[in-house]
């Protein structure tokens, strides 16, 4: 018998990150599943999304902010604000949550070998950039050269600050961080992600831009990499839509005849330009 | 067994012997309106009727149902619950609303399968009854469909008078058939011309067209069109035309519990509200009603036709005919034809 895609698999939370503090708080939850056989068995690859359920409050879709490459244990980054990521926000370690996936298609990690990253995230779309970029850092040598802008509303909104930090260091990858207004004590960029982007100045030349985060930065972002020389099949990002099955039945999650559940949440700008419906 | 007729008057026993056996669904009259409910004898079936007002997907595709049960809160845990396994005949379904479940089954049994809608569609034998009195809305015929299409269900009957026309056409239905053979008499020359008169018949009485020659590739470039704003000042955002659709398949997955025990349940849910698509930010991808009759006219006549290349719609009629603000689908889309690209 096939399993039953509805039922989800318990997993434990072994962990809470505070990402983020305040009415937008961002928590990043380590959830592992109970059983041995699921632990096994659940495989994804950077890009793809998962099913959380709290039993009595819901169901949420969230992008997997870890990477394959960490065995064990799979990483999400949720922003408190609705219903159920507010429910989930009050767990604590050692609490029990469902989780059903992997959902969706996933970043081309390798199609993508050989290639130079530039990542443009803002804000928790962050989320799914985080599994790839630590995809690409832990089979660093599969990959040309790897670029993170990334900026939030204020130095207190950025996602995975400590994360950063040791990023900084490295020099295998360059780090871009901005925030949208000045602070003191901030000495990098100030001013909107796709500012920041022509700042930093990519080639286009042999690389792929990945960018995700609100629709209004990604929408400038696009602008702005098509400005740099980057050719439309060079651009992917992911989008985001209200789901409840996640496996393409339900409906609701539609763009013209796609369901972002099922066949997006990655799509190259190549196929969102054609792609007609209401986003 | 394949082509015989059954005598009117051997019926209820037909009736008794498969109820014994089977979920038996027929029509039945209820308050003026008729449904498909289970029946245990010929005397509650009434087949006077044109068509159910709720479609029989409804007894496939439940239109409230638990997923699972589970124990609410942090230490919370899952309990399935047992696979249907019960045999289900729906007796006298209509074509169009056979044929929906031809629409469906991709949908509930594609890349994902569906284990509730599955396990009730394997179970199912579908035995259809050729309208023989179609209604002011019903338009089969427009997409080469007739009151007498054989290919959707697994047995068709038609009522010639004295006897019914059966039909066995698929290998599921010819083996059902074959269980009650002692019931049915061999059929005459005579009794084929006849169910072949009642079909033409049906198909005279059929008044409207929906022009459908061209109309999925039009709307590739119908998208900003005003027809659309036109259709949604008239539109009061009810959702009837969704619920009473055999192909709609859109739905909710709520959880309801108390403090320690609870279910997920799934609930028909519609794409002509707001809160459908509502994301938790606020942020709404189909905020107006312009965008959400659009969306279903694509869904129906473009964007089923990409996915499974076939119209979404099986000319049921049951959109225009419940319709509080008389919008008529087949208006819409002869519009769509009729506009200068």
């Amino acid at each position: 018998m096939k399993a039953n895609p509805y039922l989800p698999s318990l997993a434990i939370i072994e962990g809470i990150k505070e990402e983020v503090e305040g009415h937008r708080a961002i928590k990043t939850f380590r959830l592992a599943f109970q059983d041995d056989k699921n632990k096994k068995d659940f495989s994804y690859i950077p890009g793809q999304c998962v099913m959380v359920s709290l039993f009595g409050s819901g169901e949420c879709m969230f992008a997997i902010s870890s990477s394959p490459t960490q065995k064990d244990y799979i990483e999400v980054s949720v922003m408190k604000h609705g219903k159920v990521t507010s429910a989930l926000h009050k767990l604590e370690e050692g609490d029990t949550i469902g989780i059903r996936g992997p959902y969706g298609n996933n970043f081309d990690v390798e199609g993508w070998k050989k290639k130079n990253l530039i990542f443009i995230g803002g804000g928790i779309g962050q989320a799914p950039l985080r599994s790839v970029i630590n995809y690409t850092l832990d089979n660093r040598e599969d990959y040309g050269n790897l670029e993170i802008i990334y900026g939030a509303r204020t130095s207190a909104d950025l996602c995975y600050k400590d994360e950063f930090v040791e990023l900084e260091k490295r020099n295998d990858v360059k780090v871009h961080l901005s925030i949208d207004v000045e602070e003191e004590g901030w000495d990098k960029f100030v001013g909107f992600v796709p500012d920041n982007l022509l700042e930093v100045n990519p080639a286009p030349e042999n690389a792929i831009a990945i960018t995700c985060g609100p629709p209004i930065m990604i929408h400038y972002v696009i602008q702005n990499l098509l400005k740099l020389g980057f050719k439309e099949e060079q651009i992917y990002t992911t989008l985001e839509m209200r789901m409840k099955c996640g496996i393409g039945i339900c409906g609701r999650c539609n763009i013209g005849n796609l369901y972002v559940c099922k066949d997006g949440p990655v799509f190259s700008y190549d196929q969102l330009k054609e792609l007609q419906g209401d986003m | 067994m394949e082509n015989a007729i059954l005598s009117k008057e051997k019926f209820p026993e037909l009736v008794n012997l498969i109820a014994a056996k089977n979920k038996l669904f027929a029509p039945v009259k209820e308050n003026g309106f008729s449904l498909f409910k289970q029946v245990k004898e010929a005397s509650e079936i009434d087949t006077s009727y044109v068509n159910t007002r709720v479609p029989p997907k409804s007894i496939i595709f439940k239109q409230t149902e638990t997923l699972f049960r589970f124990t609410p809160g942090k230490k919370g845990n899952v309990e399935a619950i047992p696979e249907e396994n019960e045999k289900i005949v729906i007796y006298a379904i209509r074509t169009c609303d056979a044929k929906a479940f031809a629409l469906l089954d991709p949908v509930f049994l594609g890349d994902f399968e569906d284990p509730y809608y599955s396990a009730r569609r394997r179970n199912s034998v579908l035995i259809g009854l050729s309208c023989s009195n179609p209604g002011p809305a019903c338009f089969c015929t427009s997409f080469d469909d007739s009151p007498s299409s054989k290919e959707y269900v697994d047995i068709l009957f038609t009522d010639i008078g004295d006897n019914y026309y059966v039909e066995g056409n698929t290998e599921i239905g010819k083996k059902f058939l074959e269980e009650y053979k002692t019931l049915f008499d061999s059929a005459s020359d005579e009794n084929v011309k006849s169910r072949d008169t009642v079909e033409k018949e049906a198909i005279g009485k059929i008044k409207r067209t929906m022009k459908l020659t061209g109309v999925a590739e039009k709307l590739d470039g119908m998208f900003e069109h005003s027809i659309w704003y036109e259709y949604a000042r008239k539109c009061i955002g009810c959702g009837t035309c969704t619920y009473l659709c055999p192909t709609c398949h859109c739905f909710d997955m709520q959880d309801e519990s108390t403090l320690n025990k609870g279910a997920r349940i799934r609930v028909w849910d519609s794409c002509m509200y707001p809160e459908y698509t509502q994301h938790a930010s606020g942020h709404n991808p189909r905020p107006t009603r312009m965008n959400r009759i659009r969306n279903r006219v694509y869904h129906k006549f473009n964007y089923f036709p990409k996915n499974a290349e076939v119209f979404g719609c099986t000319g049921c009629g049951r959109c225009i005919e419940y319709c509080s603000a008389n919008i008529d689908i087949i208006e819409i889309i002869n519009k769509i034809g009729e506009v200068e690209e």
